[in-house]
């Protein structure tokens, strides 16, 4: 393999697109990501300090407290020239910083949520309003919970009238893509 | 303070920064997540690279992003980021521009992906 010459022809890479699942610990954003992913879902870290956000000089690290931010992420290659990442947020609310390097470049983000824990989708929905992330609310149906119209989950979370609500089952293939498949049809109705 | 105690915590933070010489932006090029790259050629022993970055070129022979790199060698992204800004100013990787901000998808990039999830 010596021979071979590293200004090789010109390669084309794949285009990587990235939509989040985002929502409250527990309401099952790797069960999706797992459900819908080609290979089992990865995790990647990231280590952060608390003191060192924005700066990038670490040299006088004492004192800082260091976190570390774990995500869940999945794969599904579209074609050989488009593959798309699902990225799990990490669940807790002062880990939203890390949500803005995440959020960059997104398509758009889907809000997973619980029926019986429906307040703590606040915070989520609020970030990408606040944003202007396009996002969709999917209302994971755990069984037991009590079942809802998307219409009364519209109104109890305060959403615009514009924000889809869906109803799904996040361990289910097929019910996980048509989420992800609403939340593309809705960026796309979207005025550019 | 017992070391038992104090190591646990220290290893996963202080070894990535050491392996970058304490830099957390790469030299060139941004790289987020989903960026994806590719070895222009395997290492080889007269490179005179870490091991982990040996390990980005072996990992890297087809296109891959780097979260998968960071999740397969098991380093911080942010880690993966520098090594990777070195090895692209080395010109043994290349890279896709990285992604805009905003607007990132076109028309045409939603629609595929909506029929490839839909096929």
């Amino acid at each position: 393999m010596d021979s071979v010459v590293s200004d090789a022809a010109p390669v084309v890479l794949p285009t990587a697109v990235k939509i989040l699942i985002a929502g409250h610990f527990g309401v099952g954003k790797t069960t999706m990501v797992g459900a819908v992913s080609e290979i089992k879902p990865l995790r990647t870290e990231e280590v952060l300090t608390d003191a060192g956000i924005g700066v990038d000089d670490l040299s006088g690290v004492e004192g800082k407290t260091h976190t570390t931010v774990a995500m869940d992420f999945g794969r599904i290659t579209i074609s050989r020239d488009l593959v798309l990442y699902l990225f799990g947020t990490p669940g807790q609310d002062r880990f939203s910083f890390l949500w803005d390097e995440l959020a960059a470049g997104a398509i758009g983000a889907v809000v997973l949520a619980d029926t019986r824990r429906l307040k703590e989708s606040f915070a989520c929905i609020d970030y990408f309003e606040d944003r202007e992330t396009p996002f969709i609310v999917a209302v994971n149906c755990f069984d037991g919970g009590e079942r809802f119209q998307p219409s009364d989950v519209q109104l109890a979370l305060n959403l615009d009238a514009g924000v889809p609500v869906v109803m799904c089952d996040a361990r289910d293939q097929v019910s996980s893509r048509r989420v992800l498949v609403a939340l593309l049809q809705h960026v796309l109705s979207l005025p550019v | 303070m017992d070391p038992t105690q104090q190591w646990p915590d220290a290893g996963p933070v202080v070894r990535p920064y050491a392996m970058t010489s304490g830099r957390t932006t790469p030299v060139r090029g941004a790289f987020d997540l989903i960026s994806i790259v590719m070895a222009t050629r395997p290492p080889e022993d007269d490179d005179g690279l870490h091991p982990e970055s040996a390990q980005i070129l072996r990992h890297s022979q087809q296109p891959v992003s780097v979260a998968e790199l960071s999740a397969e060698l098991d380093l911080p992204a942010g880690t993966v980021m520098v090594l990777l800004g070195d090895l692209l100013a080395q010109q043994l990787i290349v890279t896709r521009s990285p992604t805009p901000a905003r607007g990132v998808a076109s028309r045409p990039v939603l629609e595929a992906v909506i029929n490839g999830l839909s096929g």
